[in-house]
This record gives C-alpha cells, sequence and structure tokens, in this order.
C-alpha cells in the first residue's frame, strides 16, 4: 500500500505500524509515532492497522533549546 | 530554592542542547554550568537510524532533569501532537511549549499558545510557555493551567539581552508569586545579571552558552552572573539617582582655609 512515512510516499507490505517499524528497520525505545495526526503508543503499535494514504510520524530525540 | 511545579532546584540556569561542537563540549557545559534542567526536542528520525538513541542515552547519563520542546511547531494542534509525543519518547510531563507565529523573529503566536497550553494542562502536562512579556498573555496562560512564565527578553539567538525591561519589571509586579524565567534573547553574563537583579527567577539558555568559543567555560560565566544578580536582588539595590551622594561622611573634616 501507498503510505506517508515522515513526509515521504513509500510503498510498502505492512499491515500494522509495528511491522512498518521492522520492515523499516526502526528499533529503539526512544521512538514515538503518530498516525494521521494521533498519537500511537508503544504499547499499541502491534494493534494499529494501517491504510492507504496514512501519514505515518516517527520522531526521536534530538537537541533543542 | 526554586521550585517548579512538583521540583525544587538548587541552580537558576536551564541550558539547551543544541549547537555545542560536540556532545563532550555539551557534557561538560552541563556540568561546569551546574544546571539540573536541560532542554531537547524531537525530530523525524530517518529509517534504521539510531543518531536519537545516542543522543538520548548521553542525555540521560548527565542526570539532570528532561524539558523537551515543540520547536518549530506553528499551531496548537502541532504543538499538542509533538508535547504527546515527547511524552511518550521522554517520560516526562514537563513540555516547554513553543508555539512559532513569526518565521524572522520566531515571535510566538500567543493565541496558538494559550489555546495549547490549555489543553495540555488538561491533560497533565506540566507547561513551561515561551511566550512575550505581554501581561494579558501572562494572565490567561495562567487562567490556563500554567504555573511558570517563560517570556523573551529579545529574539530567540538574538543575543540582543533585555530589549525592554521595563516590560519585563511590569510583569514581575504582575504576577510576584509565578516562577518567571527569561527565555530567549541572553548574549552575555551581564544580561542575565540583569533580568536577575529585576527579580527573575531563572533564566533559559542555549545560544550564548554553545557558540560561545569555549562553552564549558561561558555556562560557568552565566551561572556566576545568575548568582549574582539573584543575591543583589535578594540584598536590595539602590535606586539610581540624578545628582552625586558624597560617600564619605563629611561631618568632622578638616578645614584648611
Amino acid at each position: 500500500m501507498n503510505i506517508i512515512v515522515n513526509g515521504e510516499r513509500q510503498v510498502v507490505h505492512a499491515s500494522t505500524l509495528a511491522d512498518l517499524l521492522s520492515a523499516l528497520e526502526y528499533e529503539g525505545d526512544w521512538l514515538a509515532t503518530a498516525i494521521n495526526g494521533d498519537l500511537v503508543h508503544r504499547e499499541d503499535r502491534a494493534d494499529a492497522r494501517l491504510e492507504d494514504g496514512d501519514r505515518i510520524e516517527i520522531l526521536s530525540p534530538m537537541q533543542g533549546g | 530554592m526554586l521550585k517548579l511545579y512538583d521540583s525544587e532546584l538548587s541552580s537558576r540556569l536551564l541550558l539547551g542542547t543544541a549547537r555545542y561542537p560536540s556532545p563532550a563540549v555539551l557534557a561538560e557545559a552541563v556540568r561546569r554550568s551546574g544546571t539540573e534542567i536541560v532542554t531537547v526536542s524531537l525530530r523525524r528520525e530517518t529509517s534504521g537510524g539510531k543518531s536519537g538513541g545516542v543522543f538520548f542515552e548521553l542525555i540521560r547519563q548527565l542526570g539532570v532533569h528532561i524539558l523537551p520542546n515543540t520547536a518549530g511547531c506553528h499551531s496548537a494542534s502541532e504543538a499538542v501532537l509533538t508535547a504527546k509525543m515527547a511524552r511518550e519518547v521522554f517520560g516526562t510531563n514537563w513540555i516547554k511549549l513553543e508555539v512559532i507565529g513569526h518565521h524572522d523573529s520566531l515571535q510566538p503566536d500567543v493565541f496558538e499558545l494559550v489555546e495549547a497550553a490549555r489543553i495540555l494542562t488538561g491533560e497533565g502536562f506540566s507547561v513551561f510557555p515561551y511566550t512575550t512579556d505581554d501581561l494579558i498573555v501572562g494572565e490567561r496562560l495562567l487562567a490556563a493551567g500554567c504555573r511558570v512564565l517563560m517570556p523573551w527578553c529579545a529574539p530567540i539567538g538574538s543575543a540582543a539581552g533585555p530589549r525592554n525591561p521595563s516590560a519585563l519589571v511590569a510583569m514581575r509586579a504582575a504576577f510576584p508569586d509565578i516562577p518567571l524565567i527569561v527565555d530567549a534573547g541572553l548574549g552575555r553574563p551581564s544580561h542575565a545579571a540583569v533580568v536577575m537583579e529585576l527579580g527573575y527567577d531563572a533564566v533559559l539558555l542555549n545560544t550564548a552558552v554553545a557558540s560561545a568559543g569555549d562553552p564549558p567555560a561561558m555556562g560557568e560565566a552565566f551561572a556566576k552572573a545568575i548568582d549574582a544578580g539573584r543575591l543583589a536582588y535578594l540584598a536590595g539595590m539602590l535606586e539610581p539617582r540624578d545628582m552625586a551622594v558624597p560617600s564619605t561622611p563629611v561631618i568632622g573634616k578638616a578645614v584648611f582655609s
């Protein structure tokens, strides 16, 4: 399906957000995720089903003022 | 002691973590400044990237409070989502709430700011709002549930120092029981001393330390200036006078002519 990950269109074969993170080789307990502007908690990613056109955000810590 | 929400702090310096020459210099600046709160941010992680994890581990090892920000957000909804994602990552209810309204000056959009503050305090966040020195906005932020106010004194990263000290004085007088932190615009330790002499409770710095020739030394210099300004405020300072007042008593002075 076609989805947008961090602003970039991608074609993926993943049915859940957890599958997507695994397929794209994201790992670590420091990631935060959202689908279409809604936070998806770490423990809910395996149940968060993806649909065509979804906008996914995957954020991690960085320096800030 | 400085009390910010549920935490009591010895240091009155909050330090940003961006723009340092290296992670080692950042860590040393944190140590020498004596800060107990560092600000951090969130950004898109590249596929398979580990940079966020490396930085997070460095921050955890510093052993200080983490204050995530919503830098770069331009609407309440964007800031609220970023705050929630920050809580997920950093495990803290603290959020430095920034909602930018103007690209060049990075002036906060105070209308979106108040709305975001209202939503976030309702969801259990302890909000540290980056705001202007406007008294009415300050009142609205307190009504929205904020228990700290963080006015700018000049644009972010400008190093201009307090541009409108009178407004800062008015804000101190209007909110005597609320911790006030000058966030943004300070360039030199003397600037920090000035706002502390006005009765401000703390300052938040980033560029002034990180972009100095020797960031750890500058962190220490700011810490000393902040302590000096605070002590002077508590000690009570003279008001300026137009005319001279002799410091040496004239009673008993010899008369030679």
